[in-house]
């Protein structure tokens, strides 16, 4: 406990509980557009906004958001275009962005080593402005993830129903855009800009293993992104490591756990489902695997009195009858 | 043309037209639907019947003519509380599991404001709406876990959920079972007692074909017939279909309704709008 009498810890320790529960909450609505890695691009855009920032001696964070954001909304113009050619144009965006920062960083005569703590996240230096820049921004993404969640879900679920149910699926689709960008520009300080989709989109995927709802994928990932945000800062604070490497790896080390959990949870949930046993009655008499009754009606039942001539036939006795040769089984013969 | 509206169409659509990929899919379609009506759209394959009906719920824009819904032209209707809407196409399953409750109850979103819960009434609407597919027992199974009939009826209970007074359906019982198709039709006469009005697009009507009162058949983009329900096609022999004249398709309105799997006679369906 000692180690909350130093500021930064705490300082850590809140941005890591609020960025693990904003990244989540967003990336359950990324990953069910199937957009799990809108994140990383939004992250790759942002480097350009942080260098700008560096550049331009104003704050990066800021530009970083404002980047992010319009970044964001290009990507959602594009794909709401529909254009055949929109993976491409999401590429040229993200490569444009990564290499712009490079570019600017340099411009700026800043070392790799200011890059470096965007890139790779650095909440031990996080300042106290800077905590509630991104206690205030988790909360209202939160919020909205929350508030919202019934629009939002309808709308990635199924656009022309929402449309139909008089939703503006356009403003909805930019909201969780520009949701995304803001939540990237905040855990770019925890997890930092190229671990940051590691955050939105593990814990859901983790949630996913164990859940058979929306509403309680969504929950389960939140908590799972606090718990590995806040485990990830105590432990890299013991052993001295790199915390957003440390949430991130954390946050995986869930998921395989996870893993066997919801095969087993899969499993028993398909033996725990009524199953209902074919009809005996439905099945010919005599028929079953290895075993053949015979289409004659007997008038009669075989036997040395019949007439037929009687066949020894291991342990018991045939009788040939039309040409084949008949075994007594119970009430009727099988084919032998 | 765009005068003479009759005043109570629940749904009308004067002349319009429609072009997708730059080709034009439906042409010159006038169809009023008046309250209370059931409606069946027939028609084979690409003949335009989905994107009529998605014009008329404004996912499909018109390139000419007008659509109106309750009396107000589509760009500024905003009451779609009074609209349910079951889409042709299941769409492809989401990233991320959603149980049946969940997506019966975004039927109910055009009731619910924004950062409200749902109050007792959502909730009733959408057990009521799950009762009447038939689906209670898996109200809290992931979609993607239901057979493809099943994943239909959700789609079904989704859009009862909002109780609406225009149901429009495009082939809500593709891939339902018979038993289904009765309790769905069940449910559909309970919508109909309260007034509600049902547009349907369907290959087979099954147990729905006692219900339709009047049918729309589609051909290459246009109506080809538009009038009582046909019984003429209900004959098995094919041969027999083409015996019959014209007049006979129109004037034998009976109970039972057709399957058309072949197009209409077209020099038989000119004139024949009411
Ligand atoms: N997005 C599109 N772009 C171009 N053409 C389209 C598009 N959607 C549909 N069409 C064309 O419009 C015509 C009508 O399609 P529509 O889906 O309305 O047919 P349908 O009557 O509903 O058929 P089905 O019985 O198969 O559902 C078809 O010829 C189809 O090729
Ligand atoms: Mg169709």
């Amino acid at each position: 406990m000692s180690l909350l009498t130093y500021d930064f810890v705490v300082r850590a320790l809140v941005g890591a509980l609020f960025t693990g529960l904003a990244a989540p909450a967003v990336g359950t609505y990324l990953v069910q557009r199937r957009l799990a890695l809108m994140g990383d691009g939004v992250g790759h855009i942002a480097v350009t906004g942080v260098a700008l920032g560096l550049l331009t001696g104003t704050s990066p964070t800021l530009t970083a958001v404002a980047v992010a954001v319009v970044g964001a909304v290009v990507i959602e113009l594009v794909r709401a275009g529909g254009r055949t050619s929109g993976d491409v144009a999401l590429a040229l965006l993200f490569y444009g962005g990564i290499a712009g920062g490079v570019l600017l960083t340099g411009l700026a005569g800043q070392s790799a080593a200011t890059l470096n703590t965007y890139l790779f996240g650095s909440i031990t230096t996080i300042s106290g402005a800077d905590v509630w820049v991104t206690v205030g921004l988790a909360v209202v993404v939160v919020t909205l993830a929350v508030g919202l969640a019934p629009q939002l879900f309808a709308v990635a679920h199924d656009q022309e129903f929402a449309r139909v149910a008089g939703l503006d699926v356009r403003v909805y689709n930019l909201l969780v855009s520009v949701m995304a960008a803001v939540t990237v520009t905040v855990a770019m300080r925890t997890v930092g800009l190229l671990l940051v989709s590691a955050l939105m989109v593990v814990p859901v995927a983790t949630a996913q293993q164990v859940t058979r709802a929306f509403r309680t994928t969504l929950t389960a990932a939140m908590a799972i992104g606090m718990v590995a945000s806040l485990g990830g800062v105590a432990v890299s604070a013991y052993v001295d490591a790199a915390p957003g490497a440390t949430i991130v790896l954390l946050a995986l080390a869930g998921f395989v756990a996870a893993y066997p959990l919801g095969a087993w949870m899969r499993r028993r949930q398909r033996l725990a489902r009524p199953f209902t046993e074919p009809q005996p009655e439905s099945v010919p008499p005599g028929v079953g695997p290895g075993h053949t009754a015979v289409p004659e009606e007997h008038v009669h039942e075989h036997s040395p009195e019949c007439g037929h001539p009687a066949v020894p036939h291991g342990d018991h006795v045939d009788y040939v009858h039309h040409g084949h040769r008949h075994a007594p089984h119970g009430s009727h013969y099988d084919e032998h | 043309m765009l005068v003479n509206q009759p005043p109570g169409a629940v749904l009308s659509v004067r002349d319009g037209a429609v072009e997708l990929g730059g080709r034009p899919v439906l042409r010159g379609i006038d169809l009023d639907v008046g309250p209370g009506e059931v409606l069946a759209v027939l028609g084979a394959n690409g003949s335009g019947k989905s994107t009529l009906v998605r014009s008329t719920m404004g996912l499909v824009p018109t390139c000419r003519g007008e659509v109106r819904l309750f009396g107000t032209s589509l760009p500024r209707f905003r009451d779609w509380r009074r609209v349910g809407f079951v889409p042709q196409r299941v769409t492809a399953g989401s990233g991320v599991p959603a149980s049946v409750r969940e997506v019966v109850a975004s039927g109910r979103l055009s009731r619910r404001r924004p950062f409200l819960p749902a109050r007792r009434a959502d909730r009733d609407a959408v057990e009521d709406a799950i009762a009447a597919v038939d689906l209670s027992g898996k109200a809290r199974d992931s979609v993607s876990t239901l057979s493809g009939g099943q994943q239909q009826r959700v789609l079904i209970a989704r859009a009862l959920a909002g109780v609406p007074d225009l149901l429009v359906l495009d082939e809500p019982t593709a891939g339902v079972d018979v038993e289904s198709q009765e309790t769905f039709a069940a449910a559909l006469r309970a919508i109909l007692l309260r007034g509600a009005t049902v547009v349907l697009v369907a290959h087979e009507l099954g147990p729905l074909h006692e219900l339709v009162d009047r049918t729309v058949v589609m051909r290459d983009g246009r109506i080809a017939y538009d009038g009582p329900p046909l019984a003429a096609f209900t004959d098995a022999e094919p041969a027999h279909r083409h015996d019959h004249h014209h007049d006979d398709l129109t004037r034998s309105a009976s109970a039972h309704h057709p399957t058309v799997t072949a197009p209409l006679d077209p020099t038989g369906a000119q004139g024949e709008h009411r």
